[in-house]
């Protein structure tokens, strides 16, 4: 390996190359990321286009054939719908919601653990008293009050789960800061009159990320459970754009009548998912913590 | 001629006020209190052009604090502080940014003064292109003649910290300092932290830098050797404040307060390089509760009745050197 070539994300990439388990979740991780993002190609069917569904090919095995000649790998649901594509669209929702509810609140979380750590006094106090409050709450409850009060809907889904969300992120980011504004770098920088901002984001920023980023990858996989909770219990994504959670909530009035398939399919993916995340948040942890390093 | 640098009275006093859980635990009937640290006691000196003043005291005596407020990354509680004639209060925002640019820092921990996420040619070159010094396209060849400067190769400006030795990121911090074209450069503890070996040849930087460019330094050290070596003047710090100032030679020739004299007692005349202070007789004591008096008089050999009574103040003699004991007042006519 050459010196120039030795920068900070590769050493990470030759570190999280090295365990075997990682490299697995993280590929599962990246197949079910693209399945998400390509759904439309790689579903054999659009399960929300009437065109397409067949109502005599409701409640279908797995493995059976409908009557045009489709084949249903995972069975179909009482409308006819072919499981395997519900719940590839399913994954879709899911995965969207919480990579975009957990985007923002670290972009909300940085912002604010910054400025708590900078400016400290009052402006760090309410910031602070403000974390705690929200982290005492138990977000799904939280979550559920706030749904009961919007309604449904994939965007209230989101502010909701932002808002229980952001306070992990302000905390982790404080700390971190703290921590980093009391070193001599940061010293250098202030001594060289750099504006504040740039100092925060250009200097302090990218050295608080490693924990920022294990907390991430932890609370999108918590943000899909909570998502699924939700719509579970009827308060989350509507009808007409189902998550996992919607789907197994769907499935679960036929699982005890025998037709397992249309909960078990879209729980076992759910499972799949919050395995390889949080697989890959523990490696990505273990690289990062300065106590395990050489 | 006005000095580049005037401290007068210049006070740095850190207040800890109890959080809300602790005043809480006051109406129960806790006693948490304010904490006052004066850090710095009303400091008075100057720094003229090109001039380089050693500063020697304790661990804890309040070095670092009056260097950080001179680059500016602490304002003073009290005192003031001028740059070419203007103080704080006074200076235009013109002068606030001279101030700001020619006044820079170099850290003892030549780890952690360089940010690990930034390559070699970003540390050095971004400042003087957010301060429009130089253009962004000229960058790369600034950097190349800093590094040159300091005694490094142009090509390892797109490495990071973490590939260097300490001696070698010394010297990147020391072009960082460079870049802004600096008048004056606070090197707090610059070469306690490197190698025995590594020390002489940066403190040799330290002095042809000074020849090339004319800087004046504030050398906070702990090395009596080091100091005895560049600075031209000493001022020797004790709990917060300044209790003996003077030429190298007379301060190291012939100390007159208690305290410079228990610190030189036992250095060797010929070499002090590499020499740490003789541990003194006595506990510091603590910055929260000084002693009544001056303050070095519980662990002062000669210390009298008096001693215990008024601070003395920092008092010039004869010869330009000032001593804040009173019996070398008495002595003095
Ligand atoms: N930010 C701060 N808050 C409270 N006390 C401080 C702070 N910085 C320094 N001090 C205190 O001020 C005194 C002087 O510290 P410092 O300037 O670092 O001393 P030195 O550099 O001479 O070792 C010490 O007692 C230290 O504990
Ligand atoms: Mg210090």
């Amino acid at each position: 390996m050459s010196i120039a070539a030795d920068t900070p994300l590769r050493r990470f990439a030759v570190d999280f190359l090295r365990s075997p388990t990682a490299v697995i979740a993280g590929l599962g991780l990246l197949a079910i990321a693209l399945a998400a993002i390509f759904a439309g190609v790689i579903a054999p069917q659009n399960p929300y286009d009437l065109a397409q569904i067949d109502i005599f090919d409701g409640s279908l095995e797995p493995g059976s054939e409908g009557f045009n000649g489709f084949k249903y790998w995972l069975g179909s649901d009482e409308q006819g719908r072919d499981m395997l594509s519900a719940m590839i669209y399913g994954l879709r929702i899911s995965l969207m919601v919480s990579f975009i509810a957990v985007s923002s609140a670290v972009a909300i979380g940085m912002v604010l653990g910054l400025l708590a750590a900078w400016r400290g006094g009052t402006v760090e106090s309410i910031i602070m008293r403000a974390v705690d409050i929200q982290l005492s709450f138990p977000a799904l409850l939280v979550a559920l009050l706030l749904l009961a009060a919007l309604g449904k809907g994939v965007d209230k889904v989101i502010i909701a789960l932002i808002l229980v969300q952001w306070a992990y992120f302000a905390r982790t980011v404080r700390a971190a800061a703290l921590v980093e504004i009391r070193k001599d770098y940061v010293t250098a920088a202030r001594a060289a009159a750099l504006p504040p901002s740039r100092i925060l984001f250009g200097h302090v920023l990218p050295n608080v990320m490693p924990p920022v980023l294990v907390i991430a990858t932890v609370q999108v996989a918590n943000a899909i459970s909570i998502e699924a909770s939700l719509s579970f219990l009827g308060v989350g994504v509507p009808i007409t754009q189902p998550s996992l959670g919607l789907l197994i909530a769907n499935g679960f009035d036929y699982l005890l009548s025998g037709r397992y398939w249309i909960s078990f399919y879209p729980g076992v993916a759910l499972l799949v998912t919050l395995v390889c995340i949080n697989v890959v948040a523990d490696h990505v942890r273990d690289i990062l913590n300065p106590r395990l390093q050489r | 001629m006005t000095a580049l640098l005037s401290l007068r009275a210049l006070s740095q006093t850190y207040v800890s006020t109890p959080d809300l859980a602790e005043r809480m635990a006051n109406l129960a009937g806790a006693k948490y209190r304010e904490l006052r640290v004066r850090a710095v006691n009303e400091v008075s000196f100057d720094v003229a052009e090109g001039e380089v003043v050693g500063l020697v005291g304790e661990s804890g005596c309040g070095k670092s604090t009056l260097g950080r407020m001179v680059v500016g990354v602490e304002t003073p509680s009290g005192g003031t502080l001028a740059w070419r004639g203007a103080t704080l209060e006074e200076m235009t925002p013109e002068q606030r940014r001279q101030w700001e640019l020619e006044v820079q820092m170099i850290f003892q921990d030549p780890f952690a003064s360089l940010n690990p996420r930034m390559r070699v040619e970003q540390i050095i070159g971004e400042a003087p292109v957010v301060h429009g010094l130089i253009k962004r396209t000229e960058r790369r060849d600034y950097v190349a003649e800093l590094l040159g400067k300091v005694g490094l190769g142009a090509d390892i400006m797109s490495r990071y910290p973490h590939q260097f030795s300490g001696g070698q990121r010394q010297r990147i911090g020391i072009a960082r300092a460079l870049a802004l074209r600096p008048k004056l450069i606070v090197c707090d503890e610059a070469i306690s932290a490197l190698d025995v070996s590594i020390q002489a040849q940066v403190l040799n930087l330290f002095e042809d830098l000074r020849a090339e460019f004319g800087f004046a330094y504030l050398f906070i050290s702990h090395d009596l050797g080091a100091v005895e070596h560049i600075a031209d003047r000493v001022a020797i710090m004790y709990l917060g404040r300044l209790v003996e100032i003077g030429t190298a030679d007379e301060v190291f020739e012939n100390p007159r307060h208690p305290y410079t004299r228990a610190l030189l007692a036992e250095a060797p005349r010929i070499d002090r390089r590499g020499q740490d202070f003789t541990p003194i007789e006595g506990e510091i004591p603590s910055p929260l509760d000084p002693p009544p008096g001056c303050a070095f008089h519980p662990r002062c050999a000669r210390a009298t009745q008096a001693c215990k009574g008024a601070m003395p103040e920092l008092r010039a003699g004869r010869d330009g050197r000032r001593t804040a004991c009173i019996l070398e007042h008495g002595e003095q006519p």
